[in-house]
């Protein structure tokens, strides 16, 4: 059992900690490169929260371990980043396009993104999470199996080969602010990241809907007997849940500028890796999780470029060490 | 006489293979506050959550001022004017006091407006910690909550299971109080194991055993009644 103070003591520790992997680089590295470090880490980390937030959206409003999230993250890559991309390219809307036409092939590629995640995530929760509420362990076993069956399927679709994704013309190359180099579609990762953010929270915390949603998290029947279709709502949940999967999927293939099938299997470890530092279920805590691994992933990267995978896993190790419910988790 | 607002006719209902409620048939009168009591076990909260629809009926019927309600889910039977006060209370604790009572509010127009000014009346606790999470309340605070957010929606029904549990005995009163006093809003159906309770708010009651009702009356006949007190509900 811990004490209140050693608790709060471990706390500002991973506050202080946070704060540090901002500013300890510094040390090493000049400041032109610090910032450019910086905008690409938080680039990556809001890349990384696309990737986690629907998980933890759904762990945390429905307690489901989805492992197909990265089934529907891999479909959001595929239609949205390549298969609309190719289509709207056609028109002559994305490579040499106008700053408007890319804007809109931009969001219709996240449209289409989010479009197809959701699709499959209906699919998904009527005819395979349905039967497997409230059993952990059988929810990954079989979400687990959906993710390797639709990676094979992906394979006889699209081919088992990478494909080119097209990144729109307005956000090809860079910024160049005081010699500072930074690239535009990382500055639209950010934009899209933030907003998806602030969207969550506003609904979660702001609307009628987001109050039922919470109250159904911790009294499902009480909120039926208040007279909500708490099945409707949390339908819906999962619903935006894979939506959300499916625009960092789309966003990720445009950043990456490729799609191929294990994109899925490979990116649903950046997203346990998130969700866990961040505390399973906490959407704010998936946020700073993904900032945290993007900042450092790119600082290491930098100075001891042969250790920037490892340092993930340790970070991970260490907060859960310090705090095994994650960062805003609850114990 | 007047047509019922509630009647159940055989009702039967299972929790996995106990056969709890075996025929369960009685009238409720509008406006007349009515108890259910009976010992732990007898299936009183058990036909609370049937009529809410939390209990699925297995077989009879339960009519609402004349119209068949038994097989609608839960949520749709609040919605035709039926409002649950559950034995655990059931308040959210990880929303506010606010929260609480908004999340319940089926309609905020003017007149959940109004019914929020006579709830503060009512429960003056709630106005101060409005804010707070209702996680924070005491058990008086969290039963009065409970029963706010029954009341801020105008339900014909309010079932109320078992207010007194765990309250200390000042508290107890306040919450009878707070009974009495809305009991002309609504018809209140109320599960209740503290006899004295029971005896403030309810004008008929039902005692039910081994999930069927064997006695109904007048509470004030039942006060005098020692013999069937004595059977029944193991005081006098």
């Amino acid at each position: 059992m811990h004490s209140e103070g050693a608790i709060q003591a471990k706390t500002w520790a991973i506050r202080i900690a946070f704060i540090g992997i901002w500013f300890l680089p510094l040390i090493w590295i000049d400041l032109t490169t610090y910032i450019v470090l910086t905008t690409a880490g938080l680039a990556f980390g809001m890349l990384l929260f696309m990737v986690a937030a629907g998980m933890t959206v759904i762990f945390g409003l429905m307690d489901v371990l989805n492992m197909a999230h990265g089934a529907l993250f891999a479909l959001g890559a595929y239609a949205g980043g390549y298969w609309i991309l190719n289509l709207l390219e056609k028109l002559g809307w994305v490579a040499y396009g106008t700053a408007a036409q890319s804007l809109v092939s931009l969001l219709l590629a996240i449209s289409a993104g989010a479009a197809a995640g959701a699709l499959l995530g209906i699919i998904v929760e009527r005819f395979i999470i349905r039967g497997v509420y409230g059993d952990h362990l059988k929810q990954i076993m079989i979400t687990m199996g959906v993710l390797y069956v639709m990676t094979e399927v992906t394979k006889m679709i699209w081919g088992a080969n990478p494909e080119v994704v097209l990144v729109p013309m307005m956000f090809r190359g860079s910024y160049d602010i005081f010699d500072v180099i930074i690239g535009k579609f990382r500055v639209v990762a950010i934009i899209v990241g933030l907003a998806m953010f602030a969207g969550i929270q506003l609904v979660l915390m702001k609307t009628k809907l987001g109050l039922i949603v919470r109250g159904g998290v911790e009294n499902r029947e009480a909120v039926q007997a208040a007279g909500y279709n708490i099945n409707l709502i949390f339908t819906g949940v999962f619903t935006v849940g894979a939506a959300l999967a499916g625009v960092g999927g789309t966003m990720w293939s445009i950043f990456q500028e490729q799609v191929y099938p294990e994109i899925g299997l490979e990116n649903i470890i950046f997203a346990m890796i998130v969700v866990i530092i961040g505390g399973l279920g906490s959407v704010t805590g998936s946020f700073l999780g993904a900032i945290i691994v993007g900042l450092s992933f790119n600082y290491v990267a930098f100075l001891l470029p042969k250790l920037a995978l490892g340092v993930n896993i340790l970070i991970m190790a260490t907060i859960l060490l310090i705090r095994p419910w994650g960062l805003m988790g609850k114990e | 006489m007047a047509e019922p607002i509630l009647s159940l006719n055989e009702v039967h209902t299972y929790i996995s293979q106990h056969h709890v409620l075996q025929g369960v048939t009685l009238d409720i009168t509008a406006g007349r506050p009515t108890v259910f009591l009976g010992r732990n076990g007898a299936g009183k909260s058990s036909t609370l959550r049937a009529i809410i629809g939390l209990n699925p009926v297995t077989s009879g019927e339960i009519y609402l001022s004349g119209e068949p309600i038994q097989g609608l889910k839960p949520y749709e039977i609040a919605r035709l004017g039926v409002g649950f006060v559950a034995e655990d209370r059931a308040v959210f604790y990880n929303l506010s006091v606010e929260e609480n009572i908004r999340l319940s509010m089926l309609h905020e127009n003017e007149e959940a407006r109004h019914r929020m000014e006579m709830i503060f009346e009512l429960f003056p606790d709630l106005k101060r910690y409005w804010r707070s999470n209702a996680g924070l309340l005491s058990g008086g605070q969290k039963q009065m909550l409970a029963i706010a957010r029954a009341l801020v929606n105008n339900h014909r029904i309010l079932l109320i299971d078992e207010p007194s549990k765990g309250l200390a005995p000042i508290v107890v009163d306040q919450v009878g109080e707070s009974l009495i006093q809305i009991k002309d809003q609504s018809t209140i159906i109320l599960v209740e194991q503290n006899f004295h309770l029971a005896s403030l708010v309810g004008t008929d009651y039902f005692i039910l055993d081994d999930g069927r009702v064997v006695r109904e009356g007048l509470m004030e006949d039942l006060r005098d009644d020692q013999e069937i007190k004595h059977k029944y509900l193991g005081i006098g």
